[in-house]
């Protein structure tokens, strides 16, 4: 790998430049998240801040405050455990979703001629750029027994009474796929339009027909855009919080919304935090694949070899 | 002589981008209508676009939004930008990996994560040395410019892994140091991906419901933390009015913009 | 230019297993191929032989099944195969950057043919080392390409190819990924395998080297035509144009009238030499046409004495000389102002005192060395 010689040498200044995005990093990502976790091993209590601290020096005496209530109940409580489940759930077919609707796209988009392709790919970055909350807030409109689904739907004599569909986990996944789509084409488009056409006509050339091309061909040379779009919609939905709250139901149980309630309704920071814990090292293992999917990205660039 | 499906196709991209498209349609088709319900379509009305401009809580909270987005966008930018070509660049070095996890981190964990840390963070920060006070713009501005970071990283280091090295080689060549070689050389060239990243980052702040629910404090009310606690209570025709005049604006630039990138590339 | 279809001596009908008929491609207002007719014998290596933008990969795609003609047939061992997709066709191409499937192994890649066909497994499994066999990779059955070099990845990429035995194989500028070095004695190599199968070929070059070392015959292309379909030998004695005498190897053409014409000889004058031009042999064209002559460089004789015929000679002085190893090349400035090159064999100069730069020399050369062309 061809490096500029003044980059090679292990200068000051070369350490120097790496430094200051990380101090920022550093400090508002990281040592927040260590500070999480302290606080979910702590107890609840009235007072500012509203729970125990860590440590405690009382009479030359140093104590460390350890509780672990939390962490126990989160384990054992049922609705806990219905909550987590039901998170991993409804982002697990919150992917499904957005890949049977989402590869279609990206695989026509990238076919398409470069002026279609340009046209195409705005309509799918369009409405990223509007803001989510009001297209979510559009679909409570849509979605509501009054809205203008059911309307649609009673007018052209389809259905009788309206289908109840707002505030059920069934409004949810549509808000949430609906959000979360183009998180999905994107990079899986990206990955797509690098296939180098020549190995299709290679495979067509040997005899494959179209559908087995791509099977054979494609699709399996468009798995690392396919896995970096689903990781993409699978880790934040777990988390979700707004489109859960604004369609679902008293008993969608999301584990963004449980985390909400902790420590907005029942100012319980300690539980709060503890959930967000379990939250990440649930998606401790997604994440990871994330950054090994990504990390290829930041390699430096490589010169090609010839042979 | 290979022919795609040309049916499956249509039907494919006709639903895929009508299911985006649908609900902003209807947003904007109903906040011309006079009834407040979506339920049917009284009589065309400009009402509610009157109410929003009545709206001082509203319009206060736009402001504020509009300030901090820029903000943000500007620190995230420099930021992000920095960070990637830092990576790009210099290869691998100690501690790179935690680099890149710290990079990729805010592009998918969920955001209420990020608020709930930095919030606590906040709290002891306070607690301990006294600053910061309470929670205002400075906070939400430290939680956006941490989300967008990530953002504008992916986007500049794409764009300088494809740039022409021996540009900056030749400008070293002929005695620029490293350091005026990027100001010089470097920026102007990946400044379209600058540009587009300050967008993007904009656009995120602007936004964002869940970090400045944390992060905000009183008297420091966001444009969307307003329509958030409003559409909780139901539906508010004026927020159709706001929704149509944002994707209107958003809608021209996007397209401007793309215009002008496709031009240049025709080039 | 008139549309001048020359396909040499055209085989027999039982020799003949593809046919090209009259076939026309236009892409917009862009004419790429513009009605082109040839007939290539069973288990011969065709050549088609022109510079980029000639017409000769649309040709061979429209082979392969990527392009269908605006007009015309295209005919494979009797069967009209002109409306075939790709995979219909017993035809297989090699391509020019291989296009090996990169997440798959070598013994994977060469076997996908097979499976398209619904080879049964034990069958595959003979025929894929059969073939690497016959290309000598079959050490490497289980790595990937990345993991090959380009003449490695070169060879699995033919024996993908002729795995599935077809009818007819087409190369795309088989040579031009690998360096140069190693080319001649790949072009060798592949044309010992080819004939060992016994396989139909059509392939696709810009390098003259390549096509008069691998083909029996060649097609020289140019704007979407065929100018020339010959023997490389025939092809480069007897060129029918200027373009074609120019195209392969080197040629010196001077223009000129004819003024004597007769059955046996025809003179020409041109304003380029002192003296007539002298062919031993009589033409088509008419007393007082126009027409061209083209010497080749190594018929040219350089001499300090003036020869002693009557005519094809000249006057001149040595412009510039480049030792080439197995001959030195002259670039002669003749009296008359007009630049001739010659090429003259090592051993000639050993023998005599060889002029040198600047030296004033004279330029001659036999009655039947030189070619008539009227285009």
């Amino acid at each position: 790998m061809r490096k500029l010689f003044v980059y090679d040498r292990p200068t000051l200044l070369r350490k120097l430049a790496i430094v200051p995005p990380f101090i920022w990093l550093a400090l508002f990502l990281l040592v927040p998240f260590l500070l999480v976790f302290k606080i979910s091993l702590a107890d609840l209590r009235f007072g500012i801040p509203p729970y125990t601290p860590l440590t405690t020096l009382d009479n030359e005496t140093l104590t460390l405050g350890i509780h672990l209530s939390s962490y126990k109940l989160l384990f054992t409580d049922s609705l806990y455990i219905a909550t987590y489940i039901s998170s991993a759930k409804m982002a697990l077919v919150t992917t499904l979703c957005c890949a049977l609707i989402g590869y279609p796209m990206a695989y026509y988009i990238a076919r398409a001629n470069a002026k279609a392709r340009h046209l195409m790919l705005l309509a799918v970055i369009l409405p990223f750029w509007t803001s989510l909350l009001l297209r979510v807030y559009a679909w409570v409109g849509i979605l509501r027994n009054d809205g203008l689904l059911n309307n649609a739907l009673m007018a052209l004599g389809l259905i009788d009474a309206p289908l109840e569909i707002y505030r059920t986990d069934m409004a949810v996944y549509i808000g949430l796929v609906y959000a979360y789509l183009p998180f999905f084409i994107l990079p899986l488009y990206a990955s797509l339009v690098k296939l180098d056409n020549r190995l299709l006509e290679a495979a067509y050339d040997l005899g494959a027909r179209p559908w087995q091309a791509f099977w054979q061909v494609t699709l399996p040379m468009s798995l690392p855009g396919v896995m970096a779009g689903s990781l993409l919609v699978f880790i934040p939905t777990v988390g979700e919080y707004v489109i859960p709250e604004m369609l679902g139901g008293a008993d969608t149980l999301m584990m963004g919304r449980l985390m909400w309630t902790e420590f907005f309704n029942n100012t319980d920071w300690p539980m709060a935090a503890a959930v967000t814990c379990v939250m990440v090292l649930i998606l401790i293992v997604p994440l990871a694949l994330l950054q090994y999917n990504q990390a290829s990205q930041y390699e430096p660039e490589k010169r090609r070899g010839n042979h | 002589m290979v022919t795609t499906n040309r049916y499956f196709r249509a039907f494919v991209l006709t639903l895929g981008y009508g299911f985006l498209y649908v609900p902003i349609a209807c947003l904007m088709l109903f906040s011309f209508n006079d009834s407040a319900m979506m339920t049917s379509w009284t009589g065309f009305s400009f009402r509610w676009y009157r109410e929003l401009f009545n709206d001082q809580a509203l319009l206060s909270a736009a402001g504020l939004s509009l300030q901090i987005a820029a903000l943000t966008a500007t620190a995230a930018v420099a930021l992000g930008t920095w960070a990637a070509y830092v990576l790009v660049r210099m290869g691998r070095f100690r501690g790179s990996g935690l680099y890149v996890g710290m990079l990729c981190a805010p592009l998918a964990m969920p955001e209420v994560v990020l608020g709930i840390s930095l919030l606590l963070m906040f709290v002891e920060l306070g607690g301990l040395i006294g600053w910061p006070a309470g929670n205002g713009m400075f906070t939400i501005w430290v939680g956006h410019v941490t989300l967008c970071i990530a953002y504008v990283a992916v986007v500049v280091q794409a764009r300088i892994r494809d740039l022409d090295r021996s540009l900056e080689e030749a400008a070293l060549d002929l005695g620029a140091t490293p350091l005026k070689v990027f100001f010089v050389i470097t920026l102007p060239m990946i400044a379209p991906a600058l540009m587009a990243s300050w967008l993007l980052a904009f656009t995120l702040s602007l936004d964002d419901v869940v970090i400045a629910s944390f992060l905000s404090g009183p008297g420091y009310t966001t444009l969307p933390l307003e329509v958030f606690s409003r559409v909780r209570l139901g539906l508010k025709p004026e927020i159709n009015a706001l929704a149509t005049l944002f994707i209107v604006v958003v809608g021209l630039c996007v397209i401007a913009a793309s215009k002008v990138q496709w031009r240049k590339e025709e080039t | 230019m008139d549309n001048r279809n020359i396909t040499g001596p055209r085989p027999t009908d039982e020799d003949e297993f593809v046919r090209v008929d009259e076939v026309v491609k236009i892409y917009g207002d862009v004419v790429a191929v513009k009605s082109v007719n040839l007939a290539v014998k069973r288990r011969e290596i065709f050549a088609l032989l022109g510079s980029s933008g000639c017409g000769k990969s649309t040709l061979l795609r429209m082979l392969a099944g990527f392009e269908e003609p605006t007009s015309g047939r295209i005919y494979l061992d009797g069967e009209d195969i002109t409306a075939l997709a790709p995979y219909q066709r017993p035809v297989n191409m090699m391509f020019q950057s291989y296009a090996l499937f990169p997440h798959m192994t070598v013994e994977a890649n060469v076997a996908f043919g097979l499976k398209q066909e619904g080879v049964p497994r034990n069958e595959i499994h003979e025929r894929v080392f059969e073939a690497l066999d016959l290309v000598q990779m079959a050490g490497y059955s289980r790595r990937k390409p990345h993991q090959l070099s380009g003449g490695q990845q070169q060879r699995v990429a033919l024996a993908r190819s002729l795995v599935k035995r077809p009818k007819l194989l087409l190369l795309d500028e088989p040579m031009s990924a690998l360096d140069k070095q190693i080319r001649q004695k790949t072009q060798i190599e592949l044309v010992r395998i080819l004939d060992q199968v016994g396989v139909t070929c059509i392939m696709v070059t810009h390098d003259q080297d390549e096509a008069m070392t691998m083909a029996g015959r060649i097609a020289v292309m140019t704007e979407g035509q065929i100018m020339q379909c010959g023997t490389p030998r025939e092809v480069y004695e007897f060129p029918n144009s200027r373009f074609v005498a120019n195209f392969i190897g080197s040629t010196n053409v001077f223009t000129g009238v004819i003024t004597v014409d007769e059955s046996d000889h025809v003179q020409i004058e041109s304003d380029d030499l002192p003296r007539p031009m002298y062919v031993n042999h009589g033409i088509n064209e008419p007393l007082g046409m126009q027409v061209h002559v083209s010497v080749r460089p190594e018929q040219i004789r350089v001499t300090r004495e003036q020869p002693a015929h009557e005519f094809n000679w000249s006057r001149g002085v040595v412009s510039h000389v480049a030792w080439m190893g197995s001959h030195a090349r002259y670039q002669l400035r003749l009296d008359s102002g007009a630049v001739v090159e010659a090429a003259v064999p090592s051993q000639i100069l050993a023998q005599s005192d060889a002029p040198g730069l600047d030296d004033q020399i004279f330029v001659s050369w036999d009655s039947d060395s030189a070619t008539v062309l009227a285009t």
